[in-house]
């Protein structure tokens, strides 16, 4: 089994599939959450990612000015959690908050509007040309390489992948806690599921609403840091150019599933990695020019044929 | 003199792209103020616009599909008509999805359209682009127009080539923004005759009270698909003339989502959807604004250089574009919530008619 097909599609296919399904997965979850609690597609969650990921390169900057090394990103990202988590917060009371009972559409031209007013800030701030976020080449882990050898497998994957898999892994399950355990994560669930059911046994709505922000803001930084990480640049449009595959992966679970957005993150993930595979003949099944296109076409197609997605979610 | 005419050509172009402007502005208020139609894939289908235009007309060329050298109204036409096909298709399609939905429908497909004329290299040049696209007007002054029929019927080559030379090189420029008007002018009374025909009423209907329409027995999807299409083939029609503007197209950055979908979003708002004249007027007024920000920021960023001097004005230069896309997003938040029908409100026609 494990010949040269299998070091090649592992490697080369396999976990980068799973690494970017990773980042789709934290980032859908922000979208669920906002479509099933305000009830509306958040086109500005793209930003929010693009902008924790510049602010984490700037911090990641300072540390090497003022320490004289550099930061893990991982640790550089906390304080642009919260920064993150503050931009969000303001942009809904600012721009959200006055259309909370108008029809559904003012609200998503908001946030279409903020999504350019946040990316043009961006680009003013820092400018629009790729930054470099981590230098060098990254090598595999030597450790699992040995390890994974000793099986007489081969397994090359660069540390930053396995920050990024374990991370994610992490936060899904504080994320499964919070929401199962914690009042707050329940009071979100209710919300999610009927709002007027919600507010009439006494759920503080607003309150939800901020612990949404919360949550979507530091999913939303998380998965803009490990995107940076892997793919070791940042720049202005990355947010755009992620926010069609994190819809896709939203709208697969189904809208307001968190889990679902984790299981649809992954699909999209794997589908995109997967369809460059040579499945038929020597060629890629698909031409990588068209690698951003698959995840498109899984969102038309499901929202064309089960708009519910997979995990029955709901359908505004 | 020369800085008049210089003056004079800036306005001509400003009236040009603020009427390209205009007629995307209206294909979208058919979408979205006639039907309420939530289409953000403008981009896309001024894409396919721009390029059936540019393959058909220009002169043959060794880096793209033909380069047919047909006529520019050839052009125009089948620019219409190949934007109503594909949106018929995508319509058919996607029509009964919600408001939000459809919005993440349009955009992955104007998406997918866009990458489609980024990879398909030998059909488009992919992301080189097509150069040389013949303008209206400007476009008989080029040898294969005056020496083929029907100019060559009324001179031969030398002589029109004697012609032309003897023109101002900019004669076409007033034409062409004329062409553009025209076309506006003719699509404003086209829709304003479609808004007060039962058509229209119907349109208004459906949009303000699906269940109701339905149940009085109109059919609600065919109307609506049809009023996608109509507005699609204006945006195609828009996507022609906007590639005889520029004479160069690429997929990437000519129809960068925030310049041809969003600007042409922040212009129905803020002229009012629903309303034809809102929408004209929105697309002029939101151009000129976008367009003398860039004279205002420079100068004010002079000014912020003149104040702190030695200060590097250099890199905020460089910047000032996104600057203006910063105050057009901050002009939408705005008008959304202090106008939220825009300065032109929709006007209902007359419940007897006129």
């Amino acid at each position: 089994m494990w010949d040269s097909f299998g070091f090649e599609f592992v490697n080369y296919y396999f976990v980068p599939g799973l690494v970017l399904g990773c980042i789709y997965a934290l980032g859908a979850i922000g979208i669920t959450l906002t479509f099933g609690i305000l009830r509306f597609a958040n086109f500005a969650h793209g930003e929010i990612m693009m902008t924790g990921a510049f602010l984490t390169w700037t911090f990641l900057e300072l540390s090497k000015l003022i320490f004289g090394f550099y930061f893990h990103p991982l640790i550089a990202c906390i304080p642009s959690i919260f920064i993150a988590i503050a931009i969000a917060l303001s942009v809904d009371r600012f721009f959200y908050k006055p259309f909370r009972d108008s029809p559904t559409i003012m609200i998503v031209m908001a946030s279409f509007g903020m999504m350019l007013i946040i990316r043009s800030l961006v680009q003013v701030i820092w400018g629009p040309n790729q930054i470099t976020f981590v230098k060098g080449i990254a090598k595999p882990n030597g450790i699992l390489r040995d390890l994974s050898g000793s099986f007489d497998m081969m397994l090359l994957v660069p540390s930053k992948h396995i920050f990024i898999i374990l991370g994610t892994l992490i936060i899904m399950l504080a994320f499964n806690y919070m929401l199962t355990k914690t009042r707050i994560g329940k009071a979100m669930r209710a919300v999610s599921d009927s709002p007027d059911l919600a507010k009439v046994t006494g759920i503080d709505v607003e309150q939800v609403i901020r612990a949404t922000w919360y949550v979507g803001g530091f999913c939303a930084v998380m998965a803009g840091v490990f995107m940076a990480m892997d793919t070791q640049f940042i720049m202005s449009t990355m947010g755009f150019r992620m926010l069609l595959p994190m819809f896709a992966a939203a709208i697969l679970g189904g809208i307001g599933r968190p889990f679902g957005a984790v299981l649809g993150g992954l699909v999209i993930g794997f589908a995109e990695e997967l369809s460059a595979y040579p499945w038929f003949g020597n060629g890629p099944l698909l031409s990588p020019g068209y690698k951003s296109g698959v995840a498109f076409s899984i969102l038309v197609i499901m929202l064309i044929f089960r708009p519910s997605g997979i995990l029955k979610g709901r359908v505004f | 003199m020369d800085a008049l005419i210089g003056y004079f050509l800036y306005f001509l172009s400003l009236l040009s792209v603020g009427g390209i402007y205009a007629l995307l502005a209206l294909g979208l208020n058919v979408n979205w103020g006639f039907a309420g139609l939530f289409n953000a894939g403008i981009a896309g289908f001024a894409a396919v616009g721009a390029y059936t235009f540019s393959l058909l007309t220009t002169a043959e060329s060794t880096f793209h599909y033909g380069g047919l050298g047909l006529p520019v109204v050839i052009g125009e036409i089948a620019a219409f008509l190949i934007a109503g096909i594909i949106a018929a298709v995508i319509g058919i399609i996607c029509i009964r999805l919600r408001a939000d939905y459809l919005a993440i429908a349009t955009i992955g497909i104007a998406e997918i359209i866009k990458l489609i004329f980024k990879n398909e290299a030998e059909l488009t040049n992919g992301p080189r682009g097509i150069s040389k696209i013949p303008r209206t007007w400007e476009h008989f002054s080029e040898a294969r127009y005056f020496s083929s029929q029907p100019l060559s019927w009324f001179g031969d080559s030398q002589s029109w080539q004697a012609f032309f030379d003897s023109l101002v090189n900019w004669w076409w420029q007033p034409l062409f923004a004329m062409t553009i008007l025209f076309f506006v002018f003719v699509v404003y009374i086209m829709l304003e005759k479609a808004r007060l025909s039962p058509w229209g009423r119907m349109m208004t209907a459906i949009r303000e009270n699906e269940v109701a329409a339905r149940a009085a027995g109109k059919n609600v999807t065919k109307r609506r698909v049809e009023a996608f299409i109509i507005g699609t083939m204006i945006m195609g029609l828009a996507g022609a003339l906007l590639a005889q503007h520029l004479r160069f197209i690429e997929p990437t950055h000519t129809f960068d989502p925030s310049k041809m979908t969003f600007l042409v979003w922040v212009m129905l708002i803020a002229g009012g959807s629903g309303n034809n004249r809102g929408a004209i007027f929105g697309a002029f007024l939101i151009w000129f604004v976008w367009s003398a920000s860039e004279l205002f920021l420079n100068g004010f960023i002079d000014i912020i250089g003149n104040i702190f001097n030695g200060m590097d004005i250099s890199m905020l230069k460089n910047r000032s574009g996104y600057l203006r896309m910063l105050l057009i997003g901050l002009v939408l938040q705005f008008v959304l919530q202090k106008y939220p029908k825009g300065i032109l409100p929709e006007r209902r026609p007359a419940a007897s008619g006129e």
